[in-house]
């Protein structure tokens, strides 16, 4: 599905995480190629969000580098910085919404400030990124308090796509959700992965999620990332993950995708 | 650079998008939108051959444009909408999304309530206040429970808390407290000081400053600094943790939020208010005796007599009798507006400032009546 010799659109190379004397990557690779859904797997407190954090360039890292469509993010002008920020749409945990502003307002806050456009103009693209994400039209005026969990996931990913990003960090999408709503997250994520030829970093602890829409997959153990392609993870000898990805929930997981 | 150019040959119409149609260009894009002519009928022919990077925004409000100018799917429309020059995927994608949304939440209702009317507004008001009110009262009488409880089960007395919150109400408060009551009664004995020289009757600056201090100012300004620190405190942590849940957590293991966030809190500045005030007071009669030997040359010995003259039997105790009561409204206060916080952090900032601003005015006025209780009382 990804041509292996295209350039990458995300490139961490021996990166170095430390908390004090507590080391959270030693040495950590990553790539992810151009129209990709990469999952990022890993125990608890293996530092998934740390990665997702510092790839973003809210962390600087001890050591190592991270780059962009091909340029080290912590060597770039404020200018430059913006531009990147602007390309990538994120998702947090837990949504994330700026509970002082409802939905549509949340949706037209990047909008506000970097196009500036009459109201009325406003409301019909906060309304598109609502019926790309699946709300109802009637969600705009609702403030994040009164969303339920699935609905607060989706209007953060609706935020998250006003820019009209190429890349997506989504910091696991569908935890806290029930079984539907996580499914149906999953067909939206591969629904837009395919319109808006997106390339998406997804952190996800759902296995079922991760079968149904990952093309490849990179597991954090010891500071170190294993990535492969889903056939290729699960031949993975390394204990941590044939536990991972040969546990009983994970059984279940792969006959839901594969049955 | 237009990037629209539109051309009538009979009733077709030719509507040429060029130029950048990403997301970069919207505003100029929406601009050239809305002053497309209202008039068209026939077939419009949206030519794309030359836009580049379409982004899906702009696609929207061109969408939504057309179809606010009475294109539409069926053949009777007004105005028939073909995509040609190689229209990018979003068209279609977007063409669809747009018919489903439609289909989906056909004529949503967006009629505005009726307006109640002037009495609608007062009813409402009335409604909104007693239940309010009655809220307060019912907080008020939860703190009463809990302080009868106590007698019965000691255990509710939470020592480590009220300890935790006499160091940072009280301990912590000591130099600010000090430094204002020293320095406010340095300005009132100054003023004082150039009024009484005119008759020739300084010594009385002493009598001024012993019974302003001690009566009114250091419980008061003791009050005042503490409702700013410690009341925005109290409202704010509970109200954090209202946010997140934590209260609710509380109540789920059976503990009563109350016992454990709100009582520690108010008898703790109940201990610790009283304390400042005697700093503060004590304080507040040491800049008044600077500046008497400063300006005035009244050495400390004799300002010590005069004071010992000028000082009634309750006149210490008029003042401090006053501390637990300004205590209770400001730790009163401060939790109930914390306990109210609900759904967003500006409803945290908003009950915080409405905190600090109610039990500041709130103290004032129990002073007030407190003045007109000792005037009756003798005291």
């Amino acid at each position: 599905m990804s041509d292996p010799s295209a350039k990458p659109v995300v490139r961490v190379h021996g990166l170095v995480s430390r908390f004090g004397t507590q080391v959270v990557h030693n040495g950590l690779d990553l790539e992810v190629r151009s129209n990709e859904i990469f999952g990022v797997v890993g125990g608890s407190g293996s530092g998934k969000s740390v990665l997702l954090r510092t790839m973003l360039g809210l962390r600087r890292p001890q050591g190592g580098s991270v780059e962009l469509y091909g340029r080290d993010i912590h060597g770039l002008s404020p200018r430059e910085r913006l531009d990147l920020v602007q390309s990538c749409g994120v998702t947090f945990q837990s949504g994330a919404l700026i509970s002082s502003l409802n939905v549509a307002q949340n949706i037209q806050l990047p909008l506000r400030e970097y196009h500036p456009l009459p109201e009325t103009a406003l409301e019909k693209i906060a309304q598109l990124n609502l019926a790309l994400v699946g709300l109802p039209p009637d969600a705009a005026g609702k403030f994040p308090a009164q969303l339920s969990g699935g609905m607060t996931k989706r209007a953060a990913l609706a935020r998250a796509l006003s820019l009209e990003p190429k890349l997506l960090f989504l910091d696991e999408p569908t935890s806290g959700l029930d079984p539907i709503s996580a499914a149906a997250f999953d067909e939206l994520l591969l629904y837009l992965h395919s319109e808006l030829k997106l390339t998406v970093v997804m952190i996800t602890h759902d296995l079922d999620s991760l079968f149904r829409t990952c093309t490849r997959v990179g597991v954090i153990v010891e500071g170190r990332m294993i990535s492969d392609t889903l056939a290729g993870i699960l031949q993975n000898p390394h204990p941590w993950i044939h536990d991972y990805f040969h546990g009983p929930r994970a059984h279940a997981a792969q006959q839901g995708a594969h049955g | 650079m237009n990037t629209l150019t539109l051309q009538q040959d009979g009733a077709v119409w030719r509507l040429r998008l060029g130029g950048d149609w990403s997301l970069a260009q919207i505003g100029q894009i929406d601009r050239e939108l809305n002053a497309l002519p209202g008039s068209m009928l026939g077939t419009l022919i949206c030519d794309w051959s030359r836009a580049e990077r379409p982004g899906m925004a702009p696609v929207w409000l061109l969408l939504a444009r057309l179809s606010a100018l009475g294109a539409g799917e069926s053949p009777t429309a007004g105005l028939q909408v073909r995509h040609e020059g190689g229209p990018p995927p979003t068209v279609a994608m977007l063409r669809k999304l747009m018919r489903d949304q439609r289909a989906a939440h056909a004529a949503p209702s967006t009629a505005p309530p009726a307006s109640p009317g002037a009495l609608g507004e007062l009813g409402r008001w009335v409604v909104q206040e007693g239940a309010h009110a009655s809220a307060a009262v019912g907080f008020f009488g939860r703190i009463a429970a809990v302080i009868g409880a106590m007698f019965s089960r000691p255990r509710a007395l939470r020592i480590p808390s009220m300890a935790r919150h006499i160091y940072e109400a009280g301990i912590t408060a000591i130099p600010i407290v000090s430094l204002i009551a020293f320095l406010i009664s340095v300005v009132v004995s100054y003023l004082g000081a150039e009024q009484l020289r005119k008759f020739g009757a300084d010594i009385f600056v002493v009598d001024l400053v012993t019974i302003g201090v001690l009566r009114e100012m250091g419980v008061l300004l003791t009050a005042i600094v503490v409702a700013g620190r410690s009341g925005s405190a109290f409202a704010a942590e509970i109200g954090v943790m209202q946010l997140n849940d934590e209260v609710d957590a509380l109540r789920a293991l059976g503990l009563n939020p109350v016992e454990l966030l709100v009582v520690p809190r108010i008898l703790a500045l109940v201990i610790a208010l009283p304390l400042l005030t005697v700093i503060a007071d004590a304080m507040g009669l040491a800049g008044g005796a600077l500046l008497s030997l400063i300006e005035l040359r009244i050495p400390l010995v004799q300002f010590t007599v005069r004071m010992h003259e000028a000082l009634g039997p309750t006149t210490f105790w008029a003042g401090l009798v006053k501390a637990p009561a300004f205590a209770v409204l400001i730790g009163m206060v401060g939790a109930y507006r914390g306990m109210q916080v609900r759904e967003s952090a500006r409803e945290l900032g908003r009950l915080t400032t409405v905190a600090v601003v109610q039990s500041i005015f709130l103290v004032i006025l129990a002073d007030a009546l407190f003045a007109v209780l000792f005037q009756k009382l003798d005291f």
